[in-house]
């Protein structure tokens, strides 16, 4: 099934002993998950588990609200800083990390000004340069073929999936070392959810990818390891295999099997 | 008929009950303004002229004109929106995207909501002490578009903040899960998406604007005015000049209250056509927000 080779299991991002706080209210409880490049690590749990808390902690999505705090260390490899640390601007975590939320949220511009946006605020303006980025990302992102005669057109004109892709694509063209989905497939329709999934597939032979899904199929479809959440702890983390075949522990079970959740 | 079908014909009598009602009370308000428009219509609609709007004043009421009143109202309008537009927007900015939550800036918000519906006279008073005696502008256009740059401030930061606010946060977020700065994500988001909507709350609060008369002539608005001011141009460079800016000025409003305000029937005439060109003016006004309104929506819908 999913053969291991050694580089894919190059550690990527490490969350030890993280802890998170909504003002006085704790989300997460000493959280420690490690995330291997050039793999899927799928995060699932019942709805107020805290997987999407500590997926939004990888890029500081906190940071815009006030009286969020961190606690313990997310280390990112290979130049391991702490990417949580106070001493550590967000800007440049969410330059380096890439994300795409729940709903499809394009910009009301152009596809075109879509994808060219992360490399706009990055100070780079050469049509030649931009062009060829573009492509690069919407080829990636499965698009190309759909809008590249349109590129002109508004991105709010296409479907939801097409639009999802153009957010994967957005967030490709700045070429992140890791990308964050936040059930990206939740909006969508199965066809739609079929062409992100295979996308996440191909992706992840460039990039590590973390993703939160409610979707325990699709974790068992498309992940290499998996982490149950429940109530802001991390239940069980192993081999995606492992977690769906053989858990060791009995809540993880009970969850995986539909006890609950 | 079973008693369901009972409750729904009951529901549905309420239904073309409100539907009539509502109807009512349009007609009703719209066949007032139709009135007052009429009624302005029948008096002034024959003074209309090119002489009548290229005249100054004159004693002699078939003689007068309100070329300088029209002229001053555009020019106090100009510097009002000069003013009060790139201030207000600035602190509607500030509030909704930079200020932190505390008792300061809870305090701002008070007191900006409390400013929005404190009476035009008051302001009136206010320019008088500050910008005529302490800062020495004069009863001078600059002084009477400050006045009402005042004035307007509050409505157009209330208006610039409801429109910052219907970005949705996603918006946002996605712009900031790139790595943009909060003033890219202002700049290149939040004011771009929201233009339509702050757009309509300047044009509302400048049509508020063009009718005040009482601030303006607290300030010293004088109703009879035979020169134009100087012109914004000039031979030498830099060939813009700004000495218009401390003549002084009346506006149509202004003229409008002169004219009704004396005994003779003729020129009570005359504040009915400029009347008209008053209510055409604000009319025109709104014509071009509506068409800058549509050209920055016509792209954006969520």
């Amino acid at each position: 099934m999913k053969t291991m080779d050694a580089s894919q299991t190059v550690l990527k991002a490490e969350a030890r002993a993280l802890n998170f706080f909504y003002g006085q209210a704790q989300a997460l409880h000493a959280v420690s998950l490690p995330v291997y490049d050039r793999c899927v690590t799928a995060l699932i749990g019942p709805s107020g588990c805290g997987k999407t808390t500590y997926l939004r902690c990888l890029n500081r999505m906190h940071d815009l609200y006030p009286g969020n705090r961190y606690e313990g260390e997310v280390m990112l490899y290979p130049d391991r800083v702490n990417i949580v640390g106070p001493e550590v601007d967000p800007i440049e975590v969410r330059m380096r990390i890439g994300m795409v939320f729940q709903k499809p949220n394009p910009f009301p511009k152009s596809i075109y000004e879509n994808v060219a946006y992360g490399l706009r605020i990055r100070n780079l303006s050469n049509k030649r340069d931009l062009d060829a980025v573009v492509e690069r990302a919407l080829r990636e992102a499965a698009l190309w073929g759909e809008v590249k005669d349109r590129l002109q057109a508004s991105a709010m004109n296409l479907s939801g999936g097409q639009q999802q892709r153009l957010c994967i694509a957005r967030a490709l063209a700045t070429s992140p070392e890791l990308l964050l989905f936040d059930e990206p497939t939740s909006a969508l329709d199965p066809t739609a959810t079929s062409r992100i999934e295979e996308l996440v597939a191909e992706l992840k032979q460039k990039v590590a990818i973390v993703m939160v899904t409610h979707n325990m199929q699709q974790a068992a479809r498309i992940s290499d390891y998996t982490a149950f959440m429940y109530e802001g702890r991390v239940v069980e983390y192993d081999r995606t295999e492992t977690i769906f075949t053989n858990p060791s522990v009995k809540l993880t079970e009970d969850y995986i099997t539909g006890r609950f959740g | 008929m079973t008693p369901i079908q009972r409750k729904i014909a009951r529901h549905k009598s309420l239904d073309r009950f409100f539907a009539f009602e509502g109807l009512t009370v349009m007609i009703v308000a719209l066949l007032v303004l139709l009135a007052l428009v009429g009624q302005l219509m029948f008096d002034g609609l024959t003074r209309l002229s090119w002489q009548f709007l290229t005249s100054f004043p004159s004693r002699f009421p078939a003689q007068a004109g309100i070329v300088s009143a029209w002229v001053g109202t555009i020019l106090v309008m100009l510097v009002t929106a000069l003013a009060a537009i790139p201030l207000g927007v600035g602190a509607a900015i500030y509030l909704e995207e930079y200020a932190p939550n505390n008792w300061a800036t809870e305090l701002i918000e008070i007191n900006i909501a409390n400013l929005a519906g404190v009476p035009s006279i008051v302001y009136g008073l206010m320019a008088l002490g500050l910008l005529v005696y302490q800062f020495h502008l004069g009863q001078s256009f600059l002084t009477a578009g400050l006045t009402l740059g005042m004035l307007i401030l509050p409505m157009v930061i209330i208006a610039t903040r409801e429109a910052i606010r219907s970005v949705p946060p996603y918006v946002r977020e996605a712009a900031y899960a790139l790595g943009a700065t909060k003033w890219q994500t202002v700049r290149d988001h939040v004011v771009p998406y929201s233009m339509g909507s702050i757009l309509t709350g300047m044009i509302l609060a400048l049509s508020r604007a063009v009718g005040e008369t009482a601030p303006l002539i607290t300030v010293g608005a004088l109703s009879f005015i035979a020169f134009l001011p100087h012109p914004p141009w000039q031979e030498a460079f830099p060939f813009v000049s700004f000495e218009w800016l401390f003549d002084p000025f009346t506006v149509m409003p202004i003229q409008m209250f002169n004219w009704v305000s004396r005994p003779q029937e003729e020129f009570h005439v005359n504040a009915a056509a400029a009347g008209l060109i008053l209510l055409a003016m604000t009319l025109a006004m709104n014509a071009v927000a509506i068409v800058i309104r549509a050209r920055f929506r016509k792209r954006i819908h969520w």
